[in-house]
Parts: structure tokens; C-alpha cells; sequence
């Protein structure tokens, strides 16, 4: 099984004349998780991305695999497998012969293709030309590409992107398995909720800088986290809760209580001889943490 | 395998895995057999008295020239195809993008132009022989019914014949260096068409009127195309003209190439791949 190496952004800078789309970008991603690398439109992340990649120059800084940048590695495919955003193919060559030109380029067994179009579900339109694919065929075509060489890291450019429902459950799922073989898993996105059902760590930036990292549960933490409750006497709940000095606003689904344990609200309600119909913790505290740290008005 | 015997497979495989390079070769042949056949047709029936001299063919070259001639259509007329060839390779990967996963899978880029660089050579001289087919088997077929020597035995038309194809195959790699220096697919095939159709045809009508222009005129591509191949439909219509010798036409081909390339190479396939 590929072992992953850890990759690492190091003072990463990138200036497109006066623009400075990637700000002195330094962060690492480890193997054996998935790192979500989140931000809005336009924050940087695709060039983040192609720079680590060898396609786009830095200005300045380096971003390596295990110490060594791509441009250097001896078996490129074999290492990093990578989707982009901007799934390229020739729309008038077929799935199987695309994978072939560069299984043959990077010297990889022949049977590589269809291995891979076998993993991403695409073995019966292989000899289709891919000018006749939809969206989410080209998704998981970009991602048969990826998995050419068997790479111990993953880089993915919003591979949710295009997905139906079913191919998004699925990539989840195979995120998941590919780091918890070991691999590391680096999946961008503009929308954490798109992502944070598979993520394990996030790194987030803004207009070309880091603004967070760490653990999906960091954001958690860094809110003001709420409680939803709810009871069939929702005027003795709302009693109760301001016997207990607890402010609250009324939500759609319940009482909003701003309070951060579950527990203790519930306690409250017991010891009142209030029945609870709904108590659980608010989920929409990771978004809004999200928000806030990019800023709202950028977050398309 | 090493590295660049990889890339060239694989840059092989991409020129086989799309419709372009067969449908050129189809309309090259079509191209130059309807060419050379009608050609050889009327000088033919010139020759045979078939037809009167005063009729079309008042200035037909002479019976022993004729097949020369004829056989020359394959790169003289045909060398636009296997530019168009070049150009679209090179222009194609910009154009969807392919670039990309070309680079992830081979991140030495000098690798993969050098690559690309010697698979259309090789095509350019697949097509030059399929122009070959064409002009010297339709040629020497209407030129042998109509009793004119085809000369297939004679050792000068098969050195001719492997000028042609080596011209085709130089002709490629100019198409490549325009396609890598003009990356832009629209902009590069106006350039090939109205270069070779157009002006070069011009400038090299132009150059004969002096002797000073005409030592310049014979280092244009075309021109040095066809003192490479030894035989023109251009240097017996415009009988001025100085001619380098074959080997010369050939270097300077070459050169073309390898100078379009580089600049290219320098000037848009080091940038950054967005």
C-alpha cells in the first residue's frame, strides 16, 4: 500500500503583476487524513494547488511532497496524483486511450487504465469518446487520472464539483478509504458543507492568506456554539430557561439557546418537569465559523 | 524505458488516438492524386500529340523532366498538411487544455517538446510517403498510358522520392515550431495557410525580379523546400530563380524548425500553466 508524504507549503507567494493572488502561504497536510483546503472563490486555492504542482512558478517559496518538489520527483504520477479544476481532455479522444497517453508517459503498467476507470465506475463507457461526456463523467474521469499511479497523496480540485447525489456519497466514502490507508488527502472547496462530512483537518484561506488551520472541530470551538431545544409546552421550556439565566431566541425548529452544552440545557428542563421534543447541539456553527474567517461578503 | 523514449511513445500515442492526423492524410492524398493525375494527364497528352501544342501545354517540360515534376507534387504542393499537422499537436494541447496532465504525468517540459518534436517528424514522413503514393501511382500510371517514360526504374526518381518524404517529415517539425511559438489554434492555422498559400508564394515571385532579392528569396522555407526535393511546379514557372543545393534546402528547413521551437519554447511553453 503508497504511503503518503507529508506535503508542505513553505512562504509560498505568488504575484500575477500587481495582483498577489497567494500571500506567503505556509502549512502542511498530513498522511492518513483528509485535509479540506477551503476558501471562497478567488481566494487562491487553484493557484495554491498548481504551484504545488509544478505548473504554475511561485515567486517566491517552495511547496514540496516529503521535502521534494514536484518537478524533481522521480516517479511523478506514482507519488502525487492530482485533479484539477479544469478537467482537460481532448474531447475527441476515448476515457481508456486519455489514460493510456499518460500511464505511457509516466512509464506505469498498461492495465492502469482500466484499473481506474474500474474504481471510478466508468468501465462501460471507456471507448466512448469523453466529448460525449457529462459533467460528472469527466469528474470521475479526472479522478481516474489521479489514481493512475497509485499515489501515496491526492491532490483534488473540488472533485465534488458536477457530482450528482450518488457520486457524492460515493467520492465521500473514497476519500475516507484512501486516508485511512495511509494516504494524504488534500481536497479543495468553497463550500465547507460540501466537504466537511469527509474532512478530518481543514486549512483555510482568504484573498491568498491563511486564515486557519487545524482539526475540523477547531471551528467548533472558535463560535459561540447554540443549543436547539424544543418541548410540546414550549412556554414552560422558555420559562424555565430564563429561571436559569439562559438567553434564548425562537428558531423555526425551537428555542435557540445560547448555551453550549447540550446537557446542562437538558438538565434545566428535567429539574422543571419540562418533556423535551427536540435538544441537540446547533450544527450550523461550522458554516458561520467559516464565514467569519473568510469574511461573508466573499463567500460566493 | 528511459524518459524521452517514454515521452515519445506517448506523444505517439496521442497523434493515434485522435481522428486528425488520418483525416489530413486522407485529404493529402486526394489532394495531390487529383494534382498529379490531371497534370500528368494534360502534359501527357501533349507529349502524345493527343492534344495540340498550341492547345494548353505550349511550354510542357520536356518528357524526360516530366516525371520529376509530377512526383514533386507530393511535397510542392503537399507540404501544407503536414504543417497544419505540427501546428494542430502543439496548438491542441493548449486548446483543451491538456497541457496539464501532460506536464503532471511528465513535469520536464524541454522532454516533452523534444518529444513531440520527433513523433511529427516521423508523421510528417508517413504523410510524405502517403503523398508519394499519390503522385508517383496516379502519375506514373497516366503518364505510362499516354506513352511517356515513367522512369520508375531510374535511381534519381527514387533519391528524388526520399527528398520528398524527408521535406514532409522537416515540414512537420516547422508546423510544431509555429504551433509552440503561435499557441493559438485559429491564429496558427490562418498563419500556416495564408504563409504558404499567400505571401511566400508572393515574396518568392518578387525576389526573382532582382538578383539581389533573389539570393534572399531562394532562403525562404518554400523555396529551400524545393531545392531540397530537386523539382518544382514554382522553379519551372518562374525559371529566375536561384536554387540552393538539396542539402543546403534541407539545413535551412531545418533551421526554420529549430528556431520557431526555441523561441517558442522560451516564449510560451515555460509559462504558467493556468
Amino acid at each position: 500500500m503508497p504511503v503518503g508524504s507529508v506535503v508542505e507549503f513553505a512562504n509560498v507567494t505568488k504575484r500575477f503583476g500587481a495582483v498577489t493572488a497567494v500571500d506567503d502561504l505556509s502549512f502542511t497536510v498530513e498522511p492518513g487524513r483528509v485535509t479540506g483546503f477551503l476558501g471562497p472563490n478567488g481566494a487562491g486555492k487553484t493557484t495554491s494547488l498548481r504551484i504545488l504542482l509544478g505548473l504554475v512558478a511561485a515567486t517566491s517559496g517552495t511547496a514540496t511532497f516529503g521535502g521534494v518538489r514536484y518537478a524533481d520527483l522521480p516517479h511523478p504520477l506514482a507519488t502525487v496524483g492530482s485533479a484539477l479544476e479544469a478537467a482537460s481532455f481532448h474531447t475527441g479522444r476515448t476515457a481508456r486511450n486519455h489514460l493510456r497517453v499518460y500511464a505511457i508517459g509516466a512509464g506505469l503498467p498498461r492495465d492502469r487504465a482500466d484499473a481506474v476507470l474500474h474504481t471510478v465506475g466508468l468501465s462501460d463507457y471507456a471507448d466512448r469518446r469523453v466529448g460525449g461526456y457529462s459533467l460528472g463523467m469527466r469528474q470521475r474521469l479526472g479522478l481516474a487520472f489521479a489514481l493512475l499511479g497509485d499515489p501515496g497523496v491526492l491532490v483534488l480540485d473540488e472533485p465534488i464539483n458536477g457530482l450528482d447525489p450518488e457520486g457524492i456519497k460515493w467520492i465521500r466514502g473514497f476519500l475516507r478509504e484512501l486516508a485511512s490507508e495511509g494516504r494524504t488527502v488534500l481536497v479543495s472547496s468553497h463550500l465547507l458543507s460540501e466537504v466537511q462530512q469527509s474532512v478530518d483537518d481543514v486549512v483555510i484561506i482568504a484573498r491568498g492568506r491563511l486564515v486557519h488551520r487545524g482539526p475540523l472541530s477547531s471551528l467548533e470551538t472558535e463560535t459561540a456554539p447554540q443549543v436547539v431545544v424544543d418541548s410540546p409546552d414550549r412556554k414552560a421550556l422558555a420559562t424555565a430557561l430564563t429561571d436559569a439565566g439562559i438567553r434564548f431566541t425562537e428558531g423555526r425548529t425551537g428555542l435557540l439557546a445560547a448555551e453550549p452544552d447540550p446537557g446542562r440545557v437538558g438538565h434545566i428542563a428535567f429539574v422543571a418537569g419540562v418533556e423535551l421534543s427536540v435538544l441537540h447541539r446547533q450544527k450550523s456553527g461550522l458554516e458561520d465559523s467559516f464565514l467569519a474567517l473568510v469574511g461573508e461578503g466573499h463567500a460566493l | 524505458m528511459s524518459g524521452y523514449l517514454r515521452s515519445v511513445a506517448a506523444e505517439f500515442t496521442k497523434v493515434t488516438t485522435t481522428r486528425v492526423w488520418w483525416v489530413i492524410a486522407i485529404v493529402l492524398f486526394g489532394y495531390v492524386a487529383v494534382l498529379a493525375g490531371g497534370l500528368s494527364g494534360l502534359f501527357g497528352a501533349v507529349h502524345s500529340g493527343a492534344i495540340g501544342a498550341g492547345a494548353a501545354g505550349g511550354q510542357a517540360p520536356p518528357p524526360a523532366q516530366l516525371p520529376g515534376l509530377i512526383y514533386s507534387f507530393a511535397s510542392s504542393v503537399g507540404y501544407v498538411f503536414p504543417v497544419l499537422l505540427g501546428a494542430l499537436a502543439v496548438t491542441g494541447e493548449f486548446r483543451h487544455q491538456t497541457l496539464t496532465p501532460t506536464f503532471l504525468a511528465v513535469p520536464r517540459r524541454g522532454r516533452v517538446l523534444v518529444a513531440k518534436l520527433v513523433t511529427l517528424i516521423a508523421f510528417g514522413a508517413v504523410l510524405g510517403v502517403v503523398a508519394l503514393i499519390a503522385s508517383m501511382g496516379i502519375g506514373a500510371v497516366v503518364l505510362g498510358a499516354l506513352g511517356v517514360d515513367p522512369l520508375l526504374g531510374d535511381s534519381a526518381t527514387w533519391a528524388l522520392a526520399g527528398r520528398s518524404v524527408l521535406a514532409m517529415a522537416l515540414w512537420a517539425a516547422v508546423g510544431v515550431g509555429l504551433g509552440v511559438l503561435v499557441p493559438n489554434q485559429v491564429a496558427s492555422i490562418v498563419i500556416v495557410l495564408a504563409f504558404t498559400q499567400f505571401i511566400e508564394p508572393l515574396l518568392r515571385l518578387a525576389s526573382t525580379f532582382t538578383d539581389a532579392t533573389a539570393g534572399i528569396g531562394r532562403y525562404l522555407p518554400g523555396a529551400a523546400s524545393d531545392a531540397l526535393v530537386g523539382a518544382s511546379f514554382f522553379s519551372i514557372a518562374a525559371p529566375g530563380a536561384s536554387i540552393l543545393e538539396w542539402w543546403q534546402g534541407g539545413l535551412v528547413l531545418l533551421a526554420y524548425a529549430a528556431v520557431l521551437t526555441v523561441i517558442g519554447y522560451v516564449v510560451t511553453w515555460r509559462r504558467d500553466v493556468t
